[in-house]
């Protein structure tokens, strides 16, 4: 079961940040933060599998960024750890070479709601709570449709 | 969209409302808008299971769809269902087999496959289904063994997300029942992960091995030396996986090895979560397997130390218990102890150390039970030491309460020691209360040295100390204070429900009911006058129960109201329906006056009845075992199993004969009244201590209320007739009425013969038929009168038609009858009623109106006649007059209902089965009525 997907840079500023359990919002905070220290502690040669608190943090860098998700005993770390890479794959090409800006860009762009939606659509595999898999050619399908979105 | 809405924020209550539209989507054509159909499912399943129960075969047509991704979602639902329940769902372990073996296979659409890999989720969200589905299972493991062979063949191309895959197979493999072959192949699979260079996949590795290792510790011996590797592996997760696997493997032999790796690691973890997890698995570790005594203490002593006051607090205490109960060798506890002690005290030796409070918990307290099995160490020196530590600043006043002890224990073993006595001095004056109240419980110890020495004794920790929880050594002194006119105590909560439930009494009255008013104004005085109260065994422990007893009592006038006049209407209702004809035929026959044995058709009767009386016993044992017990104890005081004597023999009295049992009934039933009353008087004297026997007392009341409603069953097969249904069945019983009077005509000879048959018909004048009313009873007979009583159930009171005939060929004179007054009831206009003449075979009829003027489930109305035939005679019968007969259904309309829901409500849950096959509303309808006993009264809406 995966309980959060954060995007989150060096700088330790949350991008993007989605829970499927019921987090209060102070604690979110908290949360991101400590997650992005226990992160950034870390150096290349060690696994990118962490233990926190009681659920694991399975983590990715791409450049600056950071994309942790939040996993409980049950789900397979190497499983969702290929999974952001899928995920990062499918922005990348939407975006054609995705940067952090365009993360937090394509929120301004479509507002905070359609910008959700979008992320949502994209991260539709995420959404519900367990790994939901798509085919690529599905999620490229849903990014035209934000296309078409975008263009109105 | 608004299904991706539905399946994120959806609350549960609003799932019947959508659940019709999704399924509909279920069939819709376009793939995304059935797979997101199945994802709301899922989500409400998740959220509640009962409600989507009978979409099940709907599932399975998910899963056959020609779309791969609705046959995913699909997945998801049986993945959590076989969780719950593996077994209903083996039959489907070829469908998924099939159905990894076409996605192995490579058959799916290219758009699923990553990095050449098809459709790598999938396959492992498979895996798992297998897993549980395979679970100590031969027959279904033997379906799998080829596809995982091929799923590990397949998963041979070097990249991540093919192990994932693996890691799935192989746990898979382990769990199924195992088949050698495949077991070699996936061990081999984990030779690979843990030997590989790539630190995820070592993770990965470890991880699987802790798994497997499970089932096969020798596969651990292969990989001996990459567990060394990792053990020093500088990533602190690699260790902590390693550290898990080694926890896995602890045996005697390899335990100090193992917990040394453990404890260094836990040195170096700052992360609370991660410490108190290791401390738990040392500390288990070291009281399965220590090898001896010293490394036993030793361990304890750095987990203490390290884990400090995060760890768990089961830690110290099964530590401490541990040390108490000892092992089954006692000499080997005494060194165990001894060992305690001695590094204890070395510890507590060296100035200034700072240990965790929990460890100097355990430290004190070890020192006070065993500091005297230490025969080289002066008692005086542990005191100093104790002494010095009270002073620190950095002990917490929880931990200097258990030094406290400490020293008490100590003392009590020692004469009479300088430090102990410095020590009272200063903190009897100390701000601290409870090291107040400790100080000067070891002063008045040291003063009474023998007292103390029957009250500590040495290791008297394991035996069981029985605590008073009643405090009745304090009756003496609460009665005295009572004597002088304190009030009782009441507790907190007890009076802030006193306060309510008056708030409550009080909103009953504009619905123009008498007896609430009464009670809360009884429980008023009661509470006034507390010198009239008799107070039982312990007035000072009545904490809970009583208050909680208050408002249950009064809450129950509430309830009960709404109770019996809700309760009323559809038990009559019922009756109507389903039993129309035996009923007309009994009270046909029993018109007819056959009042011998009851005619077959009235045993049936009697029977289907017994299940409305069922619910009435609940209704009423539920009502009333607070009640009764309560006032039993309070009569009787003390000598309450007399109470308990008399109510067990009215039981079997009961049983005995008709007669009998409505003696005793009437006893019981005139002993309950009171008791009743008695009740909110005496409500503040229930006690924790009698709550056993009041238990007990409950039970025999329940089955005096069982044995009543019994009794009264016959008597109340009324001849009912509701205001939908006058003309009918009045009809029908009209009929009947004159069939029986042309059976009967023929012979009334011989009907005259017979005392116990009447010879007279008796017949309720029109307008009383109109109401609904009992069937006629004998109230009493003698060779010239014979009474029979209907009860008839007006409007605004009981009227009870008391016929009186004459069964002697002369007329009677001057027939009197009178009811005695009760304090209960109240007999309209007078109580008394004369015939100037009765003629020769024939009937009169009385008609007396009847208020209930003081509340109770049931009383007795007695009365006598008086006649003059050739003689003067006298006569007394009783009317047996329950609660029943006084009610009557309140009209309000839903809306009412609905206001009144609140403040009326009594919760009680009960689960109640529904088959998936009931989705109509009306069936669901019917299965309540009948678990329930729910009666409909009205549908809003559709």
């Amino acid at each position: 079961m995966i309980k959060f997907f954060l995007m989150v840079n060096k700088q330790g500023q949350t991008r993007l940040s989605r829970y499927y359990e019921h987090v209060e919002i102070n604690k979110r905070t908290i949360l991101e933060a400590e997650v992005i220290k226990n992160c950034l502690s870390r150096s290349k040669d060690q696994c990118s599998f962490i233990e926190y608190k009681d659920f694991k943090l399975v983590y990715r860098q791409y450049a600056a960024l950071f994309v942790v998700v939040g996993i409980n005993e049950t789900e397979n770390e190497m499983a969702v750890y290929e999974l952001i890479h899928n995920f990062v794959e499918v922005l990348d090409k939407y975006f054609s070479r995705v940067s952090e800006l365009d993360v937090s860009f394509s929120f301004q762009l479509f507002g905070i709601a359609v910008g959700q939606t979008a992320v949502v659509c994209l991260c539709r595999s995420l959404l519900s709570s367990t790994l939901q898999y798509p085919s690529h050619a599905q999620k490229l399908k849903l990014t035209n449709f934000i296309t078409v979105k975008r263009e109105l | 969209m608004a299904l991706t809405v539905v399946s994120q924020i959806f609350p549960r209550e609003m799932i019947p409302a959508v659940l019709p539209l999704i399924e509909d989507k279920l069939q819709h054509s376009k793939e995304i808008i059935r797979r997101k159909a199945v994802q709301a499912l899922y989500k409400f399943y998740l959220i509640a299971p009962n409600q989507v129960q009978h979409i099940h075969d709907k599932f399975r047509k998910a899963l056959c769809d020609r779309d791969a991704g609705v046959m995913a979602a699909s997945l998801h639902i049986y993945l959590q269902m076989i969780k719950e329940n593996s077994s209903g769902y083996k039959d489907l372990t070829g469908s998924f087999v099939t159905i990894l073996k076409q996605v192995v296979g490579g058959k799916l659409p290219v758009d699923f496959n990553y990095h050449s890999v098809p459709a790598p989720w999938l396959q492992i969200q498979l895996l798992r289904i297998l897993r549980l589905l395979g679970k100590d299972d031969p027959r279904t493991s033997e379906l799998m063994y080829d596809v995982l062979d091929e799923s590990l063949r397949r998963a041979e191309i070097n990249h991540n997300i093919t192990y994932a895959i693996l890691f799935e197979c192989v746990q898979t493999i382990y769990t199924i029942h195992p088949k050698p072959e495949l077991l070699e192949k996936a061990a081999k699979c984990i030779g690979k992960f843990v030997l590989s260079p790539k630190i995820n996949l070592k993770y990965l590795g470890l991880k699987a091995l802790t798994y497997v290792i499970l089932q096969d510790p020798n596969l651990a011996l292969q990989h001996q030396m990459t567990i060394i590797e990792c053990l020093d592996h500088p990533d602190p997760i690699i260790k902590r996986e390693t550290l898990e696997l080694l926890y896995r493997i602890t045996n005697g032999q390899n335990v100090i090895v193992i917990v040394q790796k453990m404890l260094d690691y836990l040195k170096e973890s700052k992360e609370e979560y991660a410490i108190i997890n290791l401390a738990g698995k040392i500390a288990e570790l070291a009281e399965k397997y220590a090898p001896d005594n010293e490394w036993f203490i030793q361990t304890m002593n750095a987990v203490f130390s390290v884990g400090g006051d995060v760890v768990h607090p089961d830690i110290p205490n099964n530590f401490l218990r541990l040390l108490a109960e000892g092992f089954d060798d006692g000499k080997e506890d005494d060194q165990l102890r001894i060992y305690a002690v001695q590094s204890y005290l070395a510890l507590l030796k060296e100035e200034d150390a700072l240990y965790p409070q929990k460890f100097l918990q355990v430290m004190s307290w070890v020192l006070g039970e065993y500091s005297s099995l230490v025969t080289d160490v002066d008692p005086e020196v542990i005191l100093t030491k104790l002494h010095s530590l009270l002073k620190k600043t950095f002990v917490t006043s929880e931990t200097k309460v258990w030094i406290m002890a400490a020293v008490t224990k100590i003392a009590s073993r020692t004469s009479s020691s300088m430090t102990v006595d410095k020590l009272i001095q200063e903190f009897s004056n100390s701000l601290d209360t409870s090291m107040r109240q400790h100080a000067f419980e070891l002063k008045h110890l040291c003063e009474d040295k023998t007292l103390m020495k029957n009250l500590l004794p040495f290791d008297g920790s394991c035996s069981d100390i029985v605590v008073d929880a009643s405090l009745s050594f304090l009756d003496g002194f609460v009665a005295e204070g009572l004597g002088c006119g304190a009030a009782p105590y009441k507790p907190h909560h007890q009076r802030q429900q006193e306060k309510l439930s008056q708030e409550k009494a009080l909103n009953f009255e504009p619905y123009g009911l008498s007896f609430t008013s009464s009670v809360s104004s009884s429980a008023v005085t009661g509470r006034q006058s507390p010198a009239g109260l008799s107070f039982g065994s312990d007035t000072s422990g009545n904490s809970a129960e009583t208050g909680h007893k208050e408002t249950n009592t009064l809450k129950l006038e509430g309830v009960r109201k709404l109770w019996g006049k809700e309760g009323y209407l559809p038990k009559k209702e019922s009756k109507l329906g389903k039993e129309n004809e035996p009923q007309t035929v009994s009270c046909g026959s029993l018109l007819g006056g056959q009042m011998d044995d009851p005619p077959v058709s009235q045993s049936d009767q009697v029977a289907s009845l017994s299940e409305e009386d069922k619910e009435k016993q609940q209704l009423a044992s539920t009502l009333f075992t607070g009640l009764g017990s309560n006032a039993g104890v309070s009569l009787m005081g003390k000598a309450d199993t007399a109470t308990q004597k008399f109510k067990r023999k009215s039981k079997i009295n009961a049983t005995q004969s008709s007669e009998e049992a409505s003696d005793c009934q009437n006893s019981a039933a005139s002993d309950f009244g009171p008791l009743l009353d008695a009740v909110p008087i005496n409500m503040e004297d229930c006690e924790r201590s009698i709550n056993t026997r009041l238990r007990k007392a409950s039970l025999c009341s329940s089955d005096i209320v069982e044995d009543n409603t019994a009794f009264e069953a016959p008597l109340s097969l009324k001849t009912s007739v509701l205001d939908d249904g006058p003309s009918a069945s009045r009809m029908s019983e009209s009929t009947l009425f004159d069939s029986n009077i042309e059976i009967f005509q023929p012979s009334p000879s011989a009907h005259c013969e017979s005392a116990s048959k009447t010879p007279l018909v008796l017949c309720l004048p029109e307008e009383l038929e109109e109401f609904t009313h009992s069937e006629v009873v004998e109230l009493c007979q003698s060779d010239a009168l014979a009474l029979h009583l209907c009860k008839v159930w007006t409007d605004d009171s009981l009227l009870l038609a008391v016929f009186v005939s004459n069964k002697t060929t002369s007329a009677c004179n001057t027939v009197n009858l009178v009811f005695e007054e009760t304090e209960h009831f109240q007999v309209l206009e007078s109580p008394t009623y004369q015939f100037p003449v009765i003629e020769a075979q024939s009937v009169k009829l009385c008609q007396k109106c009847v208020w209930m003027n003081k509340f109770c489930t049931q009383g007795i109305l007695s009365g006598s006649v008086n006649y003059q035939s050739e003689m003067e005679t006298h006569m007394d019968f009783s009317i047996t007059l329950s609660l029943l007969d006084f009610i009557r259904p309140m009209e309000m309309t839903t809306e009412d209902f609905g206001k009144l829901w609140l403040s009326l409500s009594n919760d009680v849950k009960q689960n109640i089965k529904m088959s998936s096959s009931e989705d109509s509303l009306s069936a669901a309808l019917n299965t309540l009525q009948q678990k329930l006993k729910l009666h409909i009264v009205d549908l809003i809406g559709e």
